[in-house]
């Protein structure tokens, strides 16, 4: 059974094996699938009938053993009645015997009646089952008289009358006394007496009669009967001859009962069994001669033993029987039944696990289909994902674009700023909406990093600047600040670094209510480094609590690295010599640090989860899916870092995170792509500025920008501070004679600028607003440096308080921007307008016109809409364009040589789509490329490239923005594309990857060097 | 003030045809395009899309008679017409041309039939508003249509 059982298991191994590789529904189940119920019956009742075979056959061998009992028992009583019934024939024998030899050989005879009696008496304990001998003379009836005389008497029947005339008579002449009735009785008379005479004389021999009830008492006897002859009798002699020679019969009575009864007795067992002694001579009539004749005893078991009393003609047999049935066989009835419940237990258990596999087995095909349904909802998500991010795509162009136009038109300064960080957070939107198709993406792993130089700091005001307008909305302090360790350009992924930093920062406003959010980078050996020497520790120190927090804000964070403390060493001049400028990898630390409402303990283990927030009142109170963090990790992870959090409720919550990125080489700073790297003015190279604000960490933020734009930055922390060195200086220098003089080197001396904090000013206002008020008369008004106030947000009476103290009009609102910085300088400092506006509208539809005029374009589209309205847009520009309505006839324009400078190419199109061009227009161009030098290289304005290799520019106009498809079109070929319908930003996009090379200013060249393919 | 009067005549079609969805951002773009050179350009690719569209609708309704329907060939129609739709800036239509588009791949012939009836609705009421506007619009007149241009801009920021 054993075996049975593994049999089963290893078969149902076997049918999940073939499950998971894929096989649906295939596998060949050994397992019923449905009515197991009737198997199990079926089980049921076939081992029923084995159990049963197998008590029959155990039982079989029970009943033998028992069966032999009885036969051995049988055979035994048999025997030993035979026994005694012969010793007492034989004894009748030895009487007959007697009888001849002393009444018929001795004349006369010696003995009568009494003698007879006498012996007879006392041998009777010889012949213990005979009730009594007697002996009978032969009489003939023409004795009789003669006879009757002699023993004075007359002859009887049996019924006791005078014998009526016969042949012959036997009268009984000696009786032993128990049977002395029987004198002078006809033996002949009675039925079986007379034939029995007949028989004994004719063979010599004892015979028997057939059982009767014996005279005299109830129980049933059988006679015998012996001849006794006159003479001794030859060997050989016939019957006639022997009923001559016959004188008279001896015979006794058997009472064959007692006999029995008294054997029986003698016998162990006798309670046992019953035993029936029959006379068979009839064998169709047998006589019943002991026993009674009601059957009795077990019926199943009877044992018939022949018994031969000496008569040849009479038979006779014992039939034995048990008295009781015989015991059921235990030992057989247990094993089967023991047997039969092991097997019924058995047959359970199968029947119970074919069940279970069967449910299990359905519940696998129930998975498998849901997670096909799965897999098909997935599907359906990015194709929703794709549609949704299209959908919106389209409105956002429109915005961009119209925000487009804005810039174009005459601005202030600060419209400009609004304007653009508007188009910088429309182009985030778009770059998000990519980034949540990216998700899918990271979650199937199929992320792929770039690796292109980039500008970390312009990075990091981009996403600065994303979140400026609400951080000044809530009135917090949002600074960046990166170490001047950090290299300018790294390789990396600036996308996904930006999407890291965008959402942590996006949590961080959400979250933070007061205080600051503070951005650093540093490298992060330095910061390790510190964080040794440091002893960090998360719970309060004695000493902070008391004293105000050097953070940026004032207000407490949750990890006391950024206090000032820990920080001057981060910030600090170069104390560490630039070990890490040899290396390969720049691996950077960045944190992000709030004064937020923090995370509950008991929360911060989810953090990374996806759509897991702190509670659910979370998402009621700030929205948001939760999803954020748990991408930024795997992006984090993906660009080599590890990202984790310092976190104290109602304090605020620091992210960090690690990051590896390539050192970049300097001959690839001039490649970076416009979007992601951001010329600032150099116009403010050497300027000297001071800084007045009295929280260090502040003021390094502010130093940090400065510097970035090229300027001498000093930092005091205190308008007396400030005030006290100029006054030095005016006091020193106000002498007119020396004047001229003194100009140069106070210009080497004196700042430029004099950048105060809003709070800074506002708790000095009393003292040293009015004394610095006091002494602008004093100085060269204009050399006197410009003061410009720094604040988050102002009111207007304080803005006409700083208007009144002597503050330029132009308040730079935080969070503070290299770029913005710029802007504002500018203005105040009115210098570099036009070149400003010259660089901005070089982003426009100027650079366009520049780019594109004179330009021989090819637009193919099938449809006539589109194909004008994308001409009209090219036109617009200034290209000469050409239209093609079908693949087929694009391609038939484009055959080599031609005077095309690029192509834009619809994909979706009927007989042969935008790939299959651009693949047959590459393949032309290698052929051609491979073609020794010929004549056609001489055809002027062509899209021919400097090196002499054919590449013309394809782009391809789709209204697809799935990612798929950009690939599909970088496999084909094509070298970008643009969204259908046409959009300035867009257009410009695309071609200034072609065309940025060329300088707008530099038209004179464009017509030579324009044909510059990508490189 | 006759001038004024019409000006702001045409300025109020044309603000109605975006603030009721008919034409969106796209539109204002072909107005861009249009220049001295090309004083005619916006009426002029109305005009193709118009003799374009009619065309595409005629080759959709027989694709429609026929039965089954072949999903394949309204879906390629349906993509040019989208295509053209969208050219123009004619957002109602391009709309409802997604929508068939949508119907075709979930292969639902009664949708189809029902969508395609909005497309010609919208178009058909596209084709009257659009022929109003043009009939009253002055378009080669330069001036006017700068004007226009900051109105839009306007509009198009609410």
């Amino acid at each position: 059974m054993g075996v049975k059982m593994q049999g089963h298991h290893h078969l149902v191994a076997v049918s999940l094996n073939e499950q998971q590789l894929g096989i649906k529904r295939k596998y060949t189940s050994y397992i019923p699938r449905r009515n197991q119920s009737k198997y199990l019956a079926l089980w049921i009742i076939a081992f029923g009938f084995v159990a049963m075979n197998v008590y029959k056959c155990i039982d079989a061998g029970h009943q033998e053993r028992i069966e032999e009992g009885l036969v051995s028992m049988c055979d035994q009583r048999a025997r030993m009645l035979q026994d005694r019934f012969r010793v007492s024939v034989n004894h009748v024998h030895a009487l007959a015997v007697l009888v001849s030899t002393f009444h018929y050989y001795k004349n006369p005879s010696v003995i009568d009646q009494e003698t007879f009696a006498e012996y007879t008496a006392r041998t009777a304990f010889e012949r213990p089952l005979l009730s009594g001998v007697a002996y009978a003379q032969r009489v003939m009836n023409s004795e009789r008289e003669e006879f009757e005389k002699q023993h004075e008497g007359i002859i009887r029947t049996m019924a006791k009358e005078p014998s009526p005339h016969r042949d012959e008579y036997a009268p009984v002449i000696f009786a032993q006394e128990t049977v002395s009735y029987l004198h002078l009785l006809d033996m002949m008379s009675g039925e079986e007496d007379r034939e029995n005479i007949l028989r004994a004389r004719a063979t010599g021999k004892a015979v028997l009669t057939s059982p009767f009830k014996l005279l005299g008492s109830n129980h049933l006897g059988v006679v015998l009967t012996f001849p006794v002859y006159k003479s001794k009798l030859p060997p050989k002699v016939s019957v006639r001859e022997r009923i001559e020679a016959t004188a008279g019969y001896l015979g006794g009575a058997f009472d064959v009962e007692s006999l029995v009864e008294n054997l029986l007795g003698q016998l162990a067992e006798n309670q046992e069994i019953v035993v029936k002694v029959y006379d068979v001579t009839n064998p169709s009539n047998p006589l019943i001669t002991y026993g009674r004749q009601t059957q009795e005893g077990d019926l199943s078991h009877t044992r018939v033993s022949m018994l031969d009393f000496g008569d040849p003609y009479r038979k006779h047999q014992m039939t034995c029987r048990y008295l009781r049935k015989a015991p059921i066989s235990w030992t057989a009835f247990t094993t089967a039944s023991l047997g039969y419940v092991i097997v019924l237990l058995a047959g359970y258990m199968f029947y119970t696990g074919a069940i279970h596999i069967v449910q299990v087995e359905d519940d696998f095909d129930t998975m498998q289909q849901l997670k096909v349904r799965a897999e098909a909802a997935d599907v359906a998500k990015s194709q929703f994902l794709a549609t949704v991010s299209h959908e919106i795509r389209t409105p956002m162009n429109g915005i961009l674009g119209m925000l487009a136009l804005l810039l174009d038109t005459e601005l202030s300064s600060t419209q400009r700023d609004y304007a653009q960080t508007a188009q910088a957070c429309g182009r985030a939107l778009i770059t998000l909406i990519n980034e949540v198709l990216d998700r899918a993406k990271i979650e199937a792993g199929k992320l792929e990093l770039e690796s292109v130089p980039f500008d970390l700091r312009s990075i990091l005001d981009d996403v600065l600047s994303l979140f400026s307008e609400k951080s000044r909305h809530k009135g917090i302090e949002l600074a960046v600040l990166v170490s001047d360790k950090v290299p300018r350009i790294v390789m990396g992924d600036p996308g996904r670094f930006r999407q890291v930093i965008t959402n942590l920062v996006g949590n961080s406003v959400k979250f933070t209510e007061h205080g600051h959010i503070f951005v650093q980078v540093h490298h992060a050996e330095h910061s390790e480094a510190d964080a040794k020497s440091e002893t960090f520790m998360n719970g309060i120190s004695e000493g902070r609590a008391i004293s105000r927090f050097r953070t940026l804000s004032g207000r407490e964070a949750a990890d006391d690295r950024n206090s000032w403390d820990t920080f001057k060493h981060l910030v600090g001049e170069d104390e560490y010599p630039f070990r890490a400028a040899t290396a390969e990898k720049v691996d950077l630390l960045v944190s992000v640090e709030d004064t937020g409402i923090g995370i509950p303990i008991h929360a911060q283990e989810l953090v990374f989860m996806p759509f897991m927030q702190a509670d659910s009142s979370t998402s009621r109170h700030y929205g948001g899916t939760g999803i954020g963090l748990s991408i930024s990790k795997c992006l984090v992870e993906l660009m080599g870092g590890r990202i984790s959090f310092v976190s104290r409720p109602k304090i605020g919550s620091t992210f960090f995170f690690t990051v590896a990125f390539n050192r970049s080489e300097k001959s690839t700073v001039s490649d970076l792509k416009k979007s992601l790297y951001e010329d600032l003015p150099n116009a403010f190279t050497g300027l000297k500025v001071t800084v007045v604000d009295s929280k260090p960490v502040r003021a390094a933020v502010t130093r940090y920008h400065l510097q970035r734009l090229g300027m001498v930055v000093k930092i005091v922390n205190s308008i007396q501070m400030a005030i006290s060195m100029r006054f030095m200086l005016v006091l020193l220098f106000s002498l007119p004679s020396t004047l001229v003089e003194l100009q140069q080197d106070r210009n080497e001396r004196q700042p430029d600028l004099l950048l105060v904090e809003k709070d800074t000013w506002l708790s000095n206002e009393d003292t040293g607003n009015i004394r610095l008020s006091d002494h602008r008369p004093i100085g060269h008004t204009s050399n006197s440096p410009k003061m410009i106030l720094l604040a988050t947000n102002i009111t207007s009476p304080e803005f006409d308080k700083a208007k009144a103290t002597g503050f330029s009009d132009t308040v730079i609102m935080k969070p503070l921007r290299a770029s913005m910085v710029a802007a504002c300088l500018q203005q105040v400092l009115e210098t570099g307008n036009q070149a400003k506006q010259g660089r901005l509208m070089a982003k426009g539809s100027l650079y366009l016109r520049s780019v594109l005029s004179g330009k021989k374009i090819l637009v193919v589209d099938d449809n006539r809409v589109n194909r004008r309205v994308a001409a009209g847009a090219l036109k617009k520009f200034g290209a000469t364009v050409e239209c093609a309505d079908s693949g087929k006839t694009a391609l038939a324009l484009l055959h080599l040589p031609h005077t095309f400078d690029a192509c834009f190419m619809d994909i979706q199109m009927p007989e042969m789509d935008g790939f299959e061009v651009t693949r047959r227009v590459r393949m032309m161009e290698s052929n051609a490329n491979q073609e020794p030098m010929s004549e056609t290289m001489t055809i002027e304005g062509s899209a021919f490239t400097r090196t002499g290799e054919w590449h013309l520019p394809i782009l391809a106009m789709t209204a697809d923005v799935i990612h798929a498809t950009f690939d599909e079109c970088r496999k084909s070929g094509m070298d970008g594309y643009v969204s259908k319908p046409f959009e300035e930003e867009t257009l410009y996009q695309a071609v200034a990857k072609f065309f940025e090379s060329n300088p707008p200013s530099d038209r004179s060249f464009k017509t030579t060097t324009s044909k510059n393919g990508e490189p | 003030m006759d001038q004024n009067h019409m000006k702001k005549q045409i300025n109020s079609a044309r603000n109605s045809l975006f603030q009721q969805g008919y034409l969106d951002e796209q539109f204002i773009q072909l107005e861009d395009l249009q220049d001295d050179a090309n004083p005619n350009f916006v009426e002029e690719i109305v005009t193709l899309f118009y003799s374009d569209s009619t065309r595409l609708i005629r080759n959709i309704e027989t694709a429609l008679d026929n039965y089954p329907l072949d999903f394949c060939k309204l879906d390629d129609y349906m993509h040019q017409f989208k295509g053209s739709s969208s050219s123009i800036g004619a957002k109602k239509v391009k709309d409802e041309c997604s929508q068939f588009q949508e119907c075709c791949k979930a292969r639902n012939t009664e949708g189809c039939i029902g969508i395609f009836r909005q497309v010609k609705h919208e178009h058909a009421t596209l084709k009257r508003k659009l022929e109003t506007y043009f009939q009253v619009s002055p378009s080669n007149s330069l001036e006017n249509r700068h004007t226009l241009q900051r109105n839009t801009q306007l509009c198009a920021a609410d």
